[in-house]
């Protein structure tokens, strides 16, 4: 595509027809007008926002859940891009036509491909959300759009005869809910490859047989899904090698750059209040400030004097990021390991060199970032002998219940904790019991990072604020944990880059 | 025979002398490198793979890689190693990562990698924790090799997968299908999930959860459970005997069926029993809660229990078959998994025992033997190394490999054949 000042002339024609002809896309085609710098800004940007609700969203609720389709839609309508196949139902039109709005997805997708391609994680971040918006918009198509779009794109799979269909009878239904509900033979089963279902492999949504998975009509989105992927990453990386030409163009590079550094938040890796922290504080510090997933893995740590590789990487980078130096990492930790049954010299071989990598000072010197919650809470669940992950996903209700009740929350809001967890909102969960701990009735913030905790509750105790001890149960209704869901997490960015500000103190709430 | 299986008992302090023998008179060099270098059309299969060393005092050595099976024959001889691990095939040769441009030195390809370590079971076994085994829990290997056998070859139409003890606790399994080694880290992980049913740390405490629907996979292997179920788990390990015990696996089925079966246990002892009458109390109406509790017991006893992890990522290194077991100073042995129920942990030989065995006086026909060698001297070495441990107990396993290495070159044969005739068509 082209990219100039002069206002845009409108393709016109086969052109138009063939590209938006359907209100979905698979982005195959790049744009070929010449768009307008002020356009390419804005539309990039809305594109960005809608991506963002989509990260967002994913990690409240259930990714086909009826509120996640409500509040995915209404922020697709808001932003002006497409919404499921207005453009057939002839509605009344106030605002950008379809064909306008066909055109923005068409370009902005185009346009955050040049800004997401440079590296490993941004690819991997844009491809996520890009497959999650994608899926939202196919699911929601009618069957016939449905087949209107796999038609137009050319997406033909392998069917299952009518003879394979009743051989493998029991099993087939057996293997998916949605078999099991209608007719086999009025259902089109598919059969691909299993390494083209994935999702469906990893849900064990689906039968296999001989490296082969049978698919039925409804879950087709994720063959669709798995083509998308494959080529937006192979697109991607296309663009990337030819990123060095724009690069050069003065006006884009700094805007491209700007856009590939609006998704991430604080990442918590680099530490004003390095080294203010002493290990004496630590334990009190557990009770006082950590989170919960940090405070059981200090428990743990301190009863077993081990902890598993998952455990030692969630809390050996979160104490970096409550600013503990290298050598007091070291010392910390071979303190505690040496009182179980690794002796000190196997310390320094077996464990000393993964805690230095943590710090970047060894093998390939990347400095590791402490996990966020959504990292800890989607990636590496725990299994036996472990201690790490989020305890609001992690732990038995009734265990988190006897845990919550031994740090003697009072019953009334460890209900509302429950209640939070059941609906699978395990970060205001853990928000709710900041409140509970902090003596709040609303805690101000969203949280999104284990670090964001500390930091928080440190600027809470430290500004000398005093805590009850016994805390009476918030007014707060229950029944609106969904509202609060989307509201404060929308304004994320702006309240975290206060607490990059609010640490450089955090010495002043230590005991010793 | 007695006198040898007391001189088999292993002396951790003696390895450092045993090594040099083991791996230059018994060591199946030329078996490995033909499974390593499948077929040896694509030379960077074998030459761009890495290899790791521990040698004494736990020092590591990471990233080796040698172009022949002479130049990897002739390392292991000079530094022999302790312990060996297999890596994943680079982009370009791992001795020489550091001369490449950050960033392009890549793992590319790797077996599919399980590895099932019996620690991850220590809720579930009565008899022993951490790193011991004893002959009751190895059934609990037994079941995990037949379960994830029978699924990677009837389900992902996977063929050639090599089982290995890992001469200690647990057993690994190499996947060594062309799809296989070529699989992406997201599709490790789709295929490690679906395999997984054991889910939860030390906070959860149902650690299973059946969806209404089982899908065949899982009958599949709760057929395979329930060929054992009864005698290991309820006899064996006496999961309904004690009190305690009996405890742990109420707090699994739902609160109705616990009161009622608290009082029924009070009147029947016996565990078998028992677990009959659980079964038949949690014997429910299709779609109601709990109905698959029988089921979801069994599984968390007995459902083999993946280190995830392991299999992920393409760069994780995995302990080499054939490497020596420091602490036991038993081999990494090959297991037939058709012959897994005979499979006997504590009957695999010790480096000790091998080595003592190549010293055994030589029966007649083997000195004729030698006698012919000696006129024939074109390949001497390769010669005496096949001679020497076929005269120890570890010849059965090598022959288990060279099976496994057969069938793999046979199905490439094939393939080959099928390509040419094809190409003839044309
Ligand atoms: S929500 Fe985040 S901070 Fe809270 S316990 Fe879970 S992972 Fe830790
Ligand atoms: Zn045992």
């Amino acid at each position: 595509m082209e990219f100039s000042r002069k206002k845009h002339k409108k393709v016109t024609g086969d052109y138009q027809a063939e590209l938006y002809g359907h209100c979905l896309q698979f982005y195959s085609q790049p744009p070929l007008e010449n768009i307008p710098l002020s356009e390419f800004e804005t539309f990039a940007i809305e594109r960005l926002k809608l991506l963002k609700t989509v990260e967002n969203l994913g990690v409240s609720y259930v990714k086909t859940s009826d509120l996640y389709i409500k509040k995915l839609d209404s922020e697709i309508k808001t932003l002006n891009f497409p919404y499921r196949s207005e453009m057939e139902e002839k509605k009344p039109q106030t605002g950008p036509s379809e064909y306008e709005k066909r055109r923005k997805d068409h370009i902005s997708h185009f346009i955050l491909r040049l800004a997401y391609c440079q590296t490993e994680d941004l690819r991997r971040w844009f491809i996520q959300q890009e497959m999650d918006l994608f899926r939202h918009r196919f699911n929601v198509l009618h069957p016939k759009y449905k087949n209107d779009f796999l038609r137009h794109n050319n997406l033909k799979y392998e069917k299952l005869s009518d003879e394979d269909k009743r051989r493998l009878g029991s099993k087939l239904i057996n293997s998916n809910s949605a078999i099991s509900s209608t007719k086999i033979e009025e259902l089109e089963i598919y059969k691909v490859p299993f390494q083209d279902a994935l999702d469906l492999v990893r849900a064990r949504k689906v039968f296999l047989q001989e490296g082969f998975a049978f698919i039925p009509h409804q879950e087709i989105v994720t063959i669709v899904l798995n083509d998308f992927r494959t080529r937006l990453s192979k697109a991607l990386a296309l663009t990337a090698r030819s990123l060095p030409v724009l690069q050069s163009d003065e006006r884009l590079q700094p805007l491209l750059s700007h856009l590939s550094h609006a998704y991430v938040g604080q990442d918590y890796s680099i530490q004003k209040n390095i080294g203010k922290v002493s290990l004496e504080q630590i334990d009190s510090m557990s009770t006082s400030s950590f989170p919960l997933c940090m405070r059981h893995l200090h428990r743990a740590l301190r009863e077993q004097h081990h902890l598993r590789h998952g455990g030692r990487m969630q809390y050996g980078l979160f104490l970096k990021g409550i600013g503990l130096t290298l050598e007091q990492a070291l010392q910390f930790w071979r303190a505690e390991f040496i009182k179980g049954k690794v002796d000190a010299d196997k310390f320094d071989k077996a464990y000393a060199y993964s805690i230095r990598h943590m710090f970047g000072k060894e093998g390939k010197r990347t400095d590791y970032t402490p996990y966020s919650c959504m990292k800890v809470i989607l990636s590496n669940p725990p299994s036996q002998g472990d201690y790490h992950g989020c305890p609001f996903r992690h732990s038995d209700p009734e265990l988190l219940k006897q845990k919550l009740q031994s740090y003697k929350i009072p019953s009334t809001g460890i209900n509302q904790v429950l209640d939070l967890v059941k609906g699978m909102h395990y970060q205001l969960a853990c928000q709710k019991y900041f409140e509970l701990t902090h003596g709040l009735d609303d805690c101000g913030f969203s949280l999104s990072h284990p670090n964001q905790y500390f930091v928080e509750s440190q600027k809470l105790l430290g500004s000398g604020r005093e805590v009850k001890k016994e805390v009476e149960a918030p007014q707060k209704g229950q029944s609106t944990p969904a509202l609060k869901a989307a509201g404060p997490r929308d304004s994320t960015a702006s309240s975290q880059t206060d607490e990059a500000s609010a640490v450089e103190d955090p010495g002043s709430s230590g005991k010793e | 025979m007695l006198k040898l299986a007391s001189a088999s008992e292993y002396d951790p302090a003696s390895l450092p002398d045993l090594l040099p023998l083991y791996y230059r008179r018994l060591f199946p060099f030329s078996q490995y490198y033909r499974w390593l270098s499948y077929g040896g059309v694509v030379k960077s299969c074998f030459q761009n793979r890495e290899f790791s060393f521990t040698l004494k005092d736990d020092i590591y050595v990471r990233y080796q890689s040698f172009s022949s099976q002479g130049e990897l024959e002739k390392e292991i001889q000079k530094i022999n190693p302790y312990k060996i691990d297999i890596g994943a095939v680079f982009s370009h040769r791992p001795n020489q990562h550091n001369t490449v441009k950050s960033g392009t030195f890549q793992a590319l390809e790797k077996e599919l990698v399980f590895d099932i370590d019996m620690t991850d079971y220590d809720d579930v076994r009565r008899c022993c924790s951490a790193a011991d085994i004893c002959s009751k829990c190895w059934t609990l290997m037994t079941i995990a090799i037949q379960i994830l056998d029978r699924a990677l070859r009837e389900d992902f139409g996977f063929k050639h997968c090599l089982w290995v003890y890992s001469g200690r606790r647990g057993v690994h399994c190499w996947v060594c299908d062309e799809a296989a080694r070529k699989l992406s880290a997201t599709a490790r992980s789709a295929v490690a999930e679906y395999l997984s049913l054991v889910k939860g740390g030390e906070d959860t405490i149902k650690k299973v959860q059946l969806p209404d629907l089982i899908h065949p996979f899982v009958m599949e292997s709760l057929n395979v459970i329930s060929r054992y179920f009864v005698d290991y788990a309820v006899v064996k390990q006496d999961i309904l005997g004690s009190k305690e015990s009996v405890d742990k696996v109420l707090a699994l089925v739902p609160e109705d069926v616990k009161k009622e079966l608290k009082t029924d246990f009070h009147n029947e002892k016996n565990p078998v029993k028992r677990w009959d009458r659980l079964v038949s109390h949690v014997e429910r109406p299709q779609g109601k809660k709990g109905q698959h509790a029988a089921k979801e017991i069994m599984l968390q006893y007995c459902y083999p229990r993946l280190d995830v992890n392991v299999s992920k990522g393409v760069n994780h290194l995995l302990k080499s078959p054939f490497s020596v077991h420091p602490k036991t100073g038993r081999i990494s042995v090959p297991i037939d998994p058709r012959e897994v129920d005979q499979f006997d942990p504590f009957a695999v030989p010790t480096i000790s025992l091998i080595c003592q065995e190549l010293d055994r006086p030589r029966a007649g026909e083997e000195e004729e033997e030698e006698a012919k060698d000696k006129e024939n001297e074109s390949a001497p070495t390769e010669k005496r190394r096949v001679r020497d441990y076929k005269k120890t107990s570890l010849a059965k396993y090598v022959r288990v490999f060279e099976q496994f290495v057969e069938k793999m070159e046979r199905a490439r044969r094939g393939e080959l054949l099928k390509k040419s005739d094809l190409q003839r068509d044309f």
